[in-house]
């Protein structure tokens, strides 16, 4: 024991799911309970690992959507072809139990105030880590000017669609949907672009911070785009997730 | 799928880095040694794809990290990195 405090290493908690979400057809929440878990910050990751029966071990990073101090949870979308995700979506029930390592993450985060207007731009399930900075913002009572600029493949497909449309004092939603759009549909209808991105950021003059999400493709066009604004690249902070699930 | 669809970052080894190196790196400034490029953990072009995981300087595309896991051992070859700079825990 003292040996692990002293390298500070992380080890693997056994967590124990206590609540699942039903976000979309494809995503679910898991809200987990893991003894020796030290807390988070927004933005950062757990990386969970499964076991088989043969000992064949499967490893995967997941963001965590719940702001600190709220009942601890990730939320995952089902990849198709995918060795944990298919698990976690559509298999796992209240009380199954599986192996995390965590909080990950001092880059990806936010803490939810500060002077400068932040920019949140998401696509698909990148939206996760982004919903635990919107939900610290509220938790803490923060001002700060923010907006989310989310990327969806429909309407359906908008996950924690419910909460985010009643976002908090001056928390501004622009939502954009690629494939199929509801009847009398307003808002954005196509991928993120650098046209779309200059109407939704702030004018780089403000100085804002940013924080993308996405596949690959979706967050260098969104931070292309920025660059092109005018904003200086440190200011973009990325995170990037693969088609492995 | 194109190498460039399969591109990650450097926040996707944070957990294994911890593990390693008994911190999170991922906020830890790196200096490439081929490019002198300085950027955060986080922001190294990352692909995990192949036999190991290979991180690229985002400015210059130098090999800065590679790191091989097998059961009973790990290598790790940071010979394309300069330096690392890890602030201390506040």
């Amino acid at each position: 024991m003292a040996g692990a405090a002293l390298l500070g290493r992380l080890t693997w908690l056994a967590a124990e799911v206590v609540d699942v979400v039903q976000e979309t057809p494809r995503v679910r929440t898991l809200v987990l309970e893991a003894d020796g878990w030290t807390g988070h910050r927004a933005g950062q990751h757990v990386d969970v690992r499964l076991t088989a029966e043969d000992g064949y071990q499967a490893e995967r990073s997941y963001s965590i959507a719940s702001a600190p101090g709220q009942r601890f949870a990730i939320t995952v979308e089902e990849l198709e072809e995918g060795e944990v995700s298919p698990y976690l979506v559509g298999e796992v029930r209240d009380g199954d139990r599986f192996e995390i390592r965590g909080p990950i993450g001092g880059y990806f985060v936010w803490d939810g105030a500060g002077n400068s207007p932040v920019l949140l731009v998401a696509g698909g399930s990148g939206v996760v880590p982004l919903m635990s900075m919107i939900r610290q913002r509220a938790a803490i009572g923060s001002r700060t000017p923010t907006r989310l600029l989310y990327s969806s493949r429909s309407w359906d497909d908008v996950i924690y669609r419910t909460e985010l449309d009643e976002p908090a004092d001056g928390l501004e939603i622009f939502h954009t949907l690629t494939r199929s759009q509801p009847p009398g549909w307003s808002g954005y209808a196509r991928r993120v672009d650098e046209e779309m991105i200059g109407e939704v950021a702030w004018p780089a003059a403000d100085e804002p911070l940013v924080f993308i999400c996405g596949s690959t493709r979706f967050v260098d066009t969104a931070a292309d785009g920025l660059v092109a604004m005018g904003y200086p690249p440190v200011s973009i902070r990325t995170e990037r997730f693969g088609a492995t699930g | 799928m194109t190498a460039e669809a399969m591109k990650l970052d450097g926040n996707a080894i944070g957990g294994i880095l911890i593990d390693l190196f008994g911190t999170d790196l991922t906020a830890a400034l790196g200096v490439c040694a081929s490019c002198g490029a300085r950027g955060e953990v986080a922001t190294l072009d990352v692909y995990v794809h192949a036999a190991g995981i290979v991180g690229r300087c985002r400015s210059c595309e130098g090999v800065m990290l590679k790191i091989v896991r097998s059961e009973t051992r790990t290598w790790l070859d940071l010979s394309g990195t300069r330096t690392i700079e890890i602030a201390a825990e506040p």
